[in-house]
């Protein structure tokens, strides 16, 4: 049994004597006595780190490791470059807390200073905060950010991600908010119905850019629908399309958020990921959850703080705006990491194989009959028609080793969202493309 | 130096292949047209940067961290090793369920590890972080009460010694708090609280122990006097390592529990999260639970939803690697391991406060469990000397300074948690700081105002921060600034 404590027997009994009891037991003489544990918990016996090692290894492999993915739907297989491993393993910028004692904390700090330039940048937005769980909570907590007395009613895309959907519902329910979904129409937003329902009432509008199915939104003309009714503009974001794809800033959107995971975090069946929050400077004191700001120390010097807490629940209590508390400071460093490694040249360049591997994909697979369901501009997902039933489909990439687009349920049942990254090579497209024409 | 002023342009990494297909790029209408400006480095230059950026942070491994109520323990080695497996890193959250029987089989082994810890029936891995744990557990109370069309249940109660993510929880779910005022003792004043409950009391949150350090030894009335006013009990996990393996939640009669795998679980802080505050509850609350439960079905894993689901709180199944992390320590902890965990913090908290007790004020006289609190309100008038002095002195011994100001209710706070983790040398040294400190409060006060002056950077000034927001760095004002060297 291994348990990382220190105390020899001998520096107990140290210890008992200077409290001046027999045994630890004694300390728990507060706890009632009718329900105090008596027996052991009903659990395994602990183990060596060898036995847990072994263990949690032999789980592990029951999983598939696919080394071929054409599967994103809001979890992307991108490259992760060995700098980014190697900074966040550094053991004080990964063990320490939340950066409370500025003093020490410089690093922690001013990586998360970095961090909000660089979300600043990619988004073309005027204020970026350290981070919230993941995309959907981001896309959630935006949401709430646009709650005013008289406007409590929120327009959502259903083109967006069905989990992202499904969260802002779940805090819509929390917070009271009224949600109103906006129909697909052709694998976008249903413009009509957006100019026919925004009233005075409205909130905010929000939508995925490029959407779920991987479609390009209209989303110059949403934003002058949203503007005409004074309401605000949310906008949900792939941040390595913003390597080639105009900036929600530049699409007039008061809020950006988006889930930061494919910039340098690994899938990991699903967490942790990290969601992004920027907006237009006037929502500055809206934002939730920390912000570091630059300052000077006693020295003169230049350093950073977590400001603007007087929004937060620590201080405001029942009063802020949200509880958010923890961020992904370490998924926020890895981010950082890997933009700093990709580089501006790097991330376009990333975008735009993005971009070209999902058309010379789609174009294939036209090709043999897995015809577009729609036809707009995309980045690097697409929806086809399956030519044989999808179960069949998936099951044979997947016996050469290949995790083949997700296909799509409801509505969409026996269409395939297919995604490619700069991981996918021509060779890889082309093996699928041989495989399909098989089935 | 910030990243942004390292490297020169056009330097960087050669990280991609050329492209292997024809290039598409978007059409005008959606081509970016901001430049874009990240840093152009080397890889050394990144190095290096976050290299310095580490020594200029404090985290477990550089000294004693008796931050209260964080439970800063030791981050074992081995739960990195198994969280990078590329078995768990590399699985797509949406790939086939066949695929993914070892994560579903971490899930469900967590989920019942957790459950005989807390006395709980079922538990869900979305919420993130303990906060997101509270958020959630309030929405199933709420889901709860108005599935029996029981609506006017809008109030819960929180004492006044609550983490202030309780109170802030609470509103986020369209609540209003009811504070109840603790007794002389620490405990919860079951008079005033028992004037607080009515037919509007949706349920209770509650700390044991609380952020006194203190175990509410009235726990069973308190839980009871919610449960026969309608309400329902939620516990706040913060402080489970006092307790797990000794008592458990669910005996003390709480119907939904959070956990921060990131405390109890030795599961690392990384600077701020990614934490994991799975959410636990009884059999009768499990309908309300988020999606998607483990399920095991014929030898084999699946997914089901809950019949009353509040629904989803993130995307997918929650910060994944984080459990397996805690997985992994309970595994290595087993049923001899757990209590053994909590009896040992416990005994580190009181002997330190036992060395201290003669020379810092505190204030409750009860043995305390992990953390204790010290009120320094008669040395400041003594003084001059303030609980942010010490704490600030404390970073000149090279020890993360105790929680400071918290909780609420006692004057010039500092909490203390010396974790089961930590040596008795180390609690002795820092027993000796303290003392030293306390001396020097009394012979050299202005030297305490002064404090630190051997960290990275000194106090800061934090005023000037909150009024003249800087947020990001400004690249424009940056390229004038070079324009401007250049005229001279």
């Amino acid at each position: 049994m291994g348990s990382y404590i220190p105390a020899t027997d001998y520096d107990t009994r140290k210890m008992l004597d200077a409290i001046g009891i027999e045994n630890i037991d004694e300390l728990y003489r507060e706890l009632p006595d009718r329900v105090r544990l008596r027996g052991n918990l009903n659990l395994p016996k602990g183990m060596s780190e060898l036995e847990v090692s072994r263990k949690i290894k032999e789980i592990s492999e029951k999983n598939v490791v696919y080394p071929i993915v054409f599967r994103g739907a809001g979890a992307y297989r991108h490259y992760i470059p060995s700098v980014v491993n190697s900074v966040i393993s550094k053991e004080s910028l990964s063990t320490a807390y939340t950066p409370y004692q500025p003093e020490i904390s410089q690093g922690v700090l001013q990586s998360i200073f970095e961090f909000q330039t660089m979300i600043c940048e990619l988004t073309g937005m005027d204020v970026a905060n350290a981070s919230v769980y993941d995309g959907a909570a981001a896309a959630a907590e935006a949401i709430v950010m646009c709650q005013k007395r008289k406007r409590d009613k929120a327009f959502i895309s259903e083109t967006m991600h069905p989990q992202v959907l499904e969260t802002m519902k779940t805090y819509c329910f929390g917070n009271e908010i009224e949600l109103v979904t906006i129909p697909e129409k052709d694998g976008v937003t249903d413009l009509e119905f957006l100019d026919d329902h925004l009233d005075e009432e409205t909130a905010c509008v929000c939508i995925q850019h490029p959407n779920y199915y991987g479609n390009l939104e209209p989303a110059e003309e949403i934003r002058k629908m949203v503007k005409k009714r004074k309401a605000r503009f949310i906008m949900s974001v792939n941040p390595i399309s913003l390597g080639v794809l105009k900036t929600p800033a530049e699409y007039g959107a008061d809020i950006a958020v988006g889930e930061g995971q494919p910039m340098g975090l690994p899938l990991s069946f699903g967490g942790p990921y990290l969601g992004f929050m920027a907006c237009t400077k006037d929502l500055t004191r809206k934002l939730p959850g920390r912000i570091a700001g630059e300052t000077v120390d006693s020295n003169g010097e230049t350093g950073y703080v977590l400001t603007l807490q007087a929004r937060e629940q620590h201080i405001r209590r029942e009063k802020a705006s949200s509880n958010v508390c923890s961020n992904q400071a370490l998924c926020a460093l890895a981010i950082s990491v890997y933009l700093s490694a990709m580089g501006p040249e790097g991330l376009k360049q990333a975008a735009v194989q993005c971009m070209s591997k999902a058309h010379y994909m789609a174009q294939q697979l036209e090709g043999i009959g897995y015809k577009l369901v729609n036809y707009h501009e995309f980045f690097h997902e697409f929806v086809t028609e399956s030519k044989a039933p999808v179960d069949q489909v998936m099951r044979k990439l997947e016996k050469s080793r290949i995790l083949g687009g997700y296909p799509l349920q409801g509505d969409r049942k026996g269409q395939i969202l297919w995604c490619c990254t700069e991981m996918n090579t021509k060779e890889e497209i082309d093996t699928v493309i041989r495989i399909l024409k098989e089935v | 130096m910030l990243i942004f002023e390292r490297g020169e342009k056009g330097r960087g990494l050669s990280l991609l292949p050329e492209c292997d297909v024809p290039e598409v790029l978007p059409d005008d209408d959606h081509l970016r047209q901001k430049p874009l400006h990240l840093p152009e480095v080397s890889e050394n230059d990144i190095c290096r940067h976050y290299t310095k950026l580490d020594k200029k942070s404090y985290g477990v491994n550089d000294g004693f961290y008796p931050l209260g109520s964080c439970t800063m323990k030791y981050n074992p080695k081995v739960n990195e090793d198994m969280a990078a497996l590329p078995g768990f890193r590399e699985i797509h959250p949406l790939a086939p369920l066949s695929s993914i029987q070892g994560c579903m089989e971490i899930l469900n082994t967590a989920e019942n590890y957790l459950c005989e810890i807390t006395g709980m029936d079922r538990m869900t891995f979305q919420p993130a972080a303990g906060a997101h744990g509270e958020f959630t557990g309030l929405l199933m109370i709420k889901a709860y009460h108005e599935s029996r069309g029981d609506t006017e249940r809008k109030k819960i109660i929180v004492p006044d010694s609550a983490h202030g993510t309780n109170p802030a929880s609470v509103s986020m779910v369209g609540y209003t708090m009811v504070s109840v005022k603790s007794r002389e003792d620490g405990g919860v004043d079951l008079d005033e609280l028992r004037k607080a409950v009515g037919e509007d009391t949706a349920g209770l949150m509650l700390t044991n122990p609380n952020t006194l350090g203190l175990f509410d030894r009235h726990i069973l009335e308190i839980t009871q006097i919610i449960h026969d006013a309608g309400g329902l009990t939620y516990y706040d996990g913060a402080n489970l390592n006092a307790i797990m393996g000794m008592i458990r939640p669910g005996d003390m009669g709480f119907d939904i529990v959070h956990l921060n795998l990131h405390k109890t679980f030795s599961t690392p802080h990384g600077g701020g999260g990614p934490g994991s505050g799975p959410v636990g509850c009884r059999k009768f609350m499990a309908e309300f639970l988020p999606v998607n439960l483990v399920k095991k079905e014929d030898g084999n894993y699946t997914f089901a939803r809950p019949e009353h689901s509040i629904g989803r709180v993130r995307s997918f199944y929650g910060n994944f690697l984080v459990v397996v992390r805690a997985l992994t320590y309970l595994f290595t902890l087993g049923r001899e391991g757990v209590p053994s965990v909590a009896k040992h913090a416990v005994l580190n908290a009181n002997y330190m406060m036992e060395q201290l007790r003669d020379v810092y004020d505190i204030p409750y006289q009860a043995p305390c469990m992990h953390e204790f609190v010290m009120s320094l309100e008669n040395l400041k008038k003594e003084t001059k000397v303030s609980a942010t002095d010490i704490a600030k002195a404390l970073l000149d011994y090279g020890i993360h300074p105790p929680t400071m100001y918290f909780p609420l209710i006692v004057k010039e706070a500092l909490m203390a948690e010396p974790v089961e983790t930590e040596s008795l040398a180390t609690i002795d040294e820092a027993v000796q700081a303290f003392r030293e400190l306390y001396e020097k409060a009394h012979t050299d006060p202005e030297s305490l105002h002064q404090a630190p002056i051997h960290t990275p950077a000194g106090r800061m000034d934090e005023l000037r921060a909150a009024r003249h927001l800087i947020l990001r760095y400004d690249f424009d004002e940056q390229q004038k600034g070079d324009t401007n060297d250049k005229n001279h």
